[in-house]
Formats: C-alpha cells, structure tokens, sequence
C-alpha cells in the first residue's frame, strides 16, 4: 500500500476518510518516508487530526517529522500552472489577472478538479517545479466524498478528450497515465460497516473500473465495533430477562443485546465487501486526536494490502 | 423568529454528510404525510434498501406516489400522501437547458456541444445546483402541501445557495461577452489572454467552450429570472431549513457553521435533528452477578463502559449545540440497533421525530 508514490483516499461522506488519510500519513512517516497529506476540500480536518491547526491554503505545512500537509487550493495551482508553462513571467501574471480567464476558468465545469489534480501529481514528482521545493515519497489525498471522487480522477482524461492537442491536453494524458498505473498510484476506499457506505465503496470500484480501467488498491472498513459475545450468549441473556430482573441490570443486558445486533449487522455487510480488506475499530473516545490516531496505527500496519 | 414546522411548506435539510441526512429528510416527510399533508421528498442518494422499499429507483427524475400500505405494515396510517423521488442531476439539468432555450435549436445546441457532453456531469454534478432547480419547479407546479429537499454533503456551509448566484454573476458578467467575441478588444489584455489560452489549450477546446458559452448566453434571462426566483423562495416565511447531525465532532462543527452561516443570512431554521444519541440509563451490572456467569458479565461491563463514553461524548456535544445555536427546538433520535436503512427504520425515526415535534 505504501509503496507508491500516490494514495487516494476515498469514500462516502462522514465514513472517516480524513482520519485514515492522516493515520496512514503518520505510519508513512513513521517507515522513514517522506509524506504529504493533501486535503481538497480545505476544511482543515487532517492538520486538527494530527494536532496542528490549519495553515493557509496552498502552504506545505510541517506536522511531524516527515509529515506535512497541504490544503490545495485550486486559484494557487492554476497560477503555479501557468508560470511552469507560459515562457514568459509576465504572461503568466497577465493570464492569472485577467478576470476573462478568471471567469472562464471558474465557468467551466471540471476546471477545479483538474487544477486540484494537476496539483497533486506535481506533489508526488520526483523533480518539483518550484526551485528548492522538496521532493515527496509518498503523497495521501484525501479525496472527495465518493460521488465526486471517481469524476476528480477522471478529469485530466475528460479534459485531454475535450481538448485533443496542446499543451493541456498532453499535461492532461500524462497526469492521467501516472493515475491508471497500478505502481504509482493506489486508490483506497474506505467505508464504515453499514449498507450505504459499503454500496458506495462497491460503486466505486466498479466506477474506477470501467471510467479508469483501474482496480481500487485495497478497502479499509472503519469503525468496526467490538464483538464481545459468544455464539449462545445470547440465548442466555434472554433467559435472564424472562427472569425479570432488577431494572439496572435487565437495563443492562438490553444494551448489551443491543450492541450484538448492531455487530451483527455489521459482520453482515463486511461480507459484502471483495475478499481483501483491513479494519480500523471503533474508538470509544470523546475526541479525535493524535493519541486516537495512534490507537489505528498497529490495524493499518499490519494491513496486507 | 423560526415559523413553527407545521407552518413551513418546504423544509431544507441540510447537514454533513454521514449523519444520516437522507432518511431522516423521508422520515420528516413521512410523518407530514401521516399527518395529512400532501408531501414530496427530494432525496440525493438514498441507501439502495431505503431506495428500493419506496421504489426510488424505478422512476428517476420525477416524484411519485408512495403506496400507503407499505406504511401500513409497520402501523403507520397515512392521512395525507407521500410523493418520493431521486434526483437525477443529469436529467434535471437537461430539463431545465429544455426550459430554458428560447428555441429547441438552442437546446439541441447546447446539448450536443462537446464540452456540455462531456463535462456536463461536472455541471449536472453541481447537484448543488440541480436540487435547488427541482425545488424551484415542484414548488411552482407541484401541487404540494410540504416539500422537504435533501442536500448533497458540501465543501462548504450553503454551497448550494450561492450556486444559481454564480451562475447569474457570470452571466451578467463582461467577461462573457468577451469570451463570446474574442476578436473584439475589450481590455488590453484580451487579445493577448485569447492567443494564449489558443496556445496552452488547442484551438477546439476554446472554439467548442464558445459555443458552449455561446449557445447557453440565449438562456441568460432565464437563468437569471430562475435565480431571482430561487432566492425568493428561500427567503419565504415558510420555508425553513433544517440542521441534522450526529453528535460526533466533525459532524456537530458543520452544523454550527450551518447555523452560523444561515443566520447572517437571515434564513430561518426550524428545528435541529442529532441522530444516533447515546443517552446514559439506568443500566449496571451491580446485581448481574448471580444472574449471569462471570464472563458475560465482564463482556456486559465492558459494553457499559465504551457505551458511557459516548454518553457521555454526546451530552457534551448536545450541550454546545444548545448554547451556540440558542433558540433552535432540538430533537434527539436515539441510536438505533440494526440498519435504519430500511422502511421499518424509516418508520421508527419518523416516530421521534413526530413525539419531539417542536
């Protein structure tokens, strides 16, 4: 999972795909490689995560050694875009200022995308357009709630099919190359155990298949809950509460039938899933934090994907 | 002031994604309908249990009657009607070029240009956009007592709103007229900015994002009229939006931002939902001990503890939601065991939601 150079993060909204974007950042860095955690959506959740507090958007922000973040922004991309590609500074600056091309770039559909995109590959290149940055060994995005996710990766493709010849169009196919191989990127998708999420991590591969040609690189099921009862407990438990006992007690053994159904459901839709998948468990805690982030850490290192 | 929920006519639910948004829009639609409204829910992207129980997937694009006696089954007596659909963003989008073009060829035009095609579900994926022109439309035409419109989870507090406003800003724009007529010097830069772009992007895709631009600046006074239209209708005193969230971190910050975000905008909120509340009973394990042998009763004790914590967790989250969105009626929907995804759940949130009715 590790071994590339680029990890998308996807998922259904709410599933935690900003908590194991930052949780595999911190195990990256951990395993000595040099790691970027980019967030597109610039709500500031993975430096929170990993007990930073949001930087300006566009700024490659240190969190740990080996560890940093960025919160991409689209009109910095576009910019940087421009001054790698136009010969001349002051045709880059006029483009980025002219309110036509600023227009024009917010109108068309997909531009956010493919700028945020564009953005991401330079991360992970090994030589980085800007003089003195460093390069990366390894780039985490955490990408777009599903729906949008599969359109993002495919947006340098659409565009290089709209656009046809130029600069654009080549930059276009080349990012796109980098995302269908297998050894450069990897995209994840990450899902809780309950029906919506693992339908929208099952679309999802199936989405990546037939818009990219490509197979996810593995799933990550968060927040599974602790299975505490034996087969035949539960039979027990009832007994117990035809007994009718005290209230604080058949209170208690409620619950606890309670929590094993909830399970239950949950190993059902685990079977549901391709054979393949890791499993973060459930973190009964009021926060999210670094000390949380560091209770994953062992489930997503010892994941074989 | 927020008008009482029985007094709106459509209810917004807006809210982070993962908190349970979509069943709980058709649970509040369900209990109008019970209650004898005539009700149409726009939901975004249901779970496929939820979908097929109400037949969501049948018919996209349009709302259609749910069967009352699906309701029945799990003791629910409808004395109203409930109208269901899902929103198909690429076949509403194409609608409302239809609605829109003063002419077909127009229409034709638009939606056969290449970048309309081929970016289009980038457009039609401004879901944002489309559930807010689906309201306009059933408000307008409908014939419903109550609509309740699902939002697609967004980057940001009220997307949606400021998505027809984009779309008018632009096309009120200079900027477009440039674009149109490239040729024609309207700055300095323009012809300069033109033969650049030609550089960088290929001549088609310029040409191909003119017509686009082109064959859509015929619809501008309709797109404008609809914004207009749109933002009047948020407006109304009876419409009303409505916060759902869990009481996990992430989920109660989007809500408050929400709220935050909705009140200087002089819009008005008529209840917030917390889903999946784990409240502390009177559950102990103190006289389990002769009931149940040892091990049951450590595995109990354990469920106990994590539960406490998230008691606990919740209370606090609850809490700050009373003291910073100050004036809005709460409902707690309690966690449920087992999948909600389903009618009997459906059936189950529509309850609280009807107890707790503010």
């Amino acid at each position: 999972m590790l071994r590339r150079r680029l990890l998308f993060v996807t998922g259904k909204g709410g599933v935690g795909k900003s908590t194991v974007a930052a949780a595999l950042g911190l195990l990256a860095s951990r395993r000595g490689l040099r790691t970027i955690v980019a967030e597109v959506s610039g709500r500031g959740d993975v430096p929170r995560l990993l007990g930073g507090a949001p930087a300006a958007e566009g700024a490659e922000q240190q969190l740990a050694p080996g560890l940093h973040c960025i919160a991409i922004d689209p009109q910095r991309a576009l910019e940087e875009y421009l001054a790698d590609q136009l010969p001349l500074r002051s045709l880059a600056e006029l483009l980025a200022g002219s309110r036509t091309f600023g227009y024009l770039a917010a109108a068309t559909p997909g531009m956010r995308e493919l700028l945020t995109i564009g953005k991401v590959w330079e991360l992970a290149q090994p030589a980085r357009r800007a003089a003195g940055a460093v390069p990366y060994d390894l780039v985490i995005v955490d990408a777009p709630a599903t729906g949008h996710g599969v359109a993002f990766l495919a947006a340098p493709s659409t565009f290089a099919a709209v656009a046809q010849v130029g600069p654009v169009a080549r930059q276009g196919l080349r990012i796109h190359d980098t995302l269908t191989d297998a050894s450069q990127t990897g995209v994840l998708a990450v899902c809780t155990p309950e029906e919506p999420a693992v339908t929208e991590a099952l679309e999802v591969g199936a989405a990546l298949r037939s818009q990219l040609g490509i197979e996810p690189a593995g799933t990550i099921v968060n927040a599974v809950r602790p299975w505490r009862l034996r087969p035949g407990d539960r039979g027990a438990l009832h007994a117990a509460l035809a007994a009718s006992p005290p209230t604080g007690a058949a209170a208690a053994i409620e619950l606890a039938l309670a929590e094993d159904t909830r399970v239950r459901s949950q190993r059902a839709q685990l079977r549901r899933l391709p054979e393949r998948f890791a499993q973060l468990p459930f973190l009964f805690s009021a926060q999210l934090g670094p000390a949380q982030l560091e209770a994953l850490l062992p489930a997503l290192g010892a994941a074989r994907l | 002031m927020s008008p009482a929920p029985a007094a709106a006519r459509i209810h917004i639910c807006v809210g982070a994604g993962g908190v349970g948004k979509t069943t709980t829009a058709a649970a509040l639609a369900l209990s109008l309908a019970a209650r004898g409204e005539r009700v149409a829910v726009v939901t975004i992207d249901p779970a496929k249990r939820l979908a097929g129980a109400l037949g969501l997937r049948e018919l996209g694009g349009e709302p259609h009657l749910i069967d009352p006696r699906r309701f029945a089954t799990q003791g629910i007596e409808l004395r109203g009607e409930l109208w269901a659909m899902m929103l198909d963003p690429k076949r509403t989008f194409d609608e409302l070029i239809g609605r829109l073009a003063p002419d077909e060829r127009s229409r034709d035009d638009v939606l056969a240009n290449r970048v309309y095609r081929e970016l289009s579900s980038a457009v039609a994926g401004s879901q944002e956009f489309t559930a807010i022109a689906k309201l306009y439309e059933l408000d307008r035409e409908g014939g419903f007592d109550a609509i309740v419109l699902d939002t697609p989870p967004s980057r940001n507090a009220l997307d949606f709103l400021a998505a027809p406003l984009r779309l008018t800003q632009f096309f009120e724009g200079r900027a477009l007229r440039a674009l149109l007529a490239p040729g024609r010097i309207m700055g300095r830069g323009t012809g300069i900015v033109f033969s650049i772009l030609k550089r960088l992007t290929g001549v088609d895709l310029l040409t191909d994002l003119s017509a686009f631009f082109l064959a859509l600046s015929g619809m501008i006074d309709g797109f404008n009229e609809r914004a207009a239209g749109v933002d009047a209708l948020l407006r109304r005193k009876d419409t009303a939006f409505v916060l759902i969230t869990s009481p996990e971190h992430e989920p109660m910050r989007e809500a408050l931002e929400f709220a935050l975000a909705l009140r200087s905008s002089g819009l008005q909120i008529s209840r917030a939902i917390v889903n999946r509340v784990h409240s502390s009973g009177e559950a102990s394990t103190r006289e389990l001990a002769g009931v149940l042998e040892p091990r049951l009763v450590a595995s109990i004790a354990s469920y106990l503890e994590d539960h406490a914590v998230l008691a606990e967790r919740d209370r606090l989250a609850i809490e700050r939601l009373r003291r910073e969105a100050p004036g809005v009626a709460l409902t707690l929907v309690p966690e449920m065991a087992g999948d909600v995804h389903d009618l009997a759940g459906l059936a189950r949130v529509a309850r609280h939601l009807e107890l707790q009715e503010p």
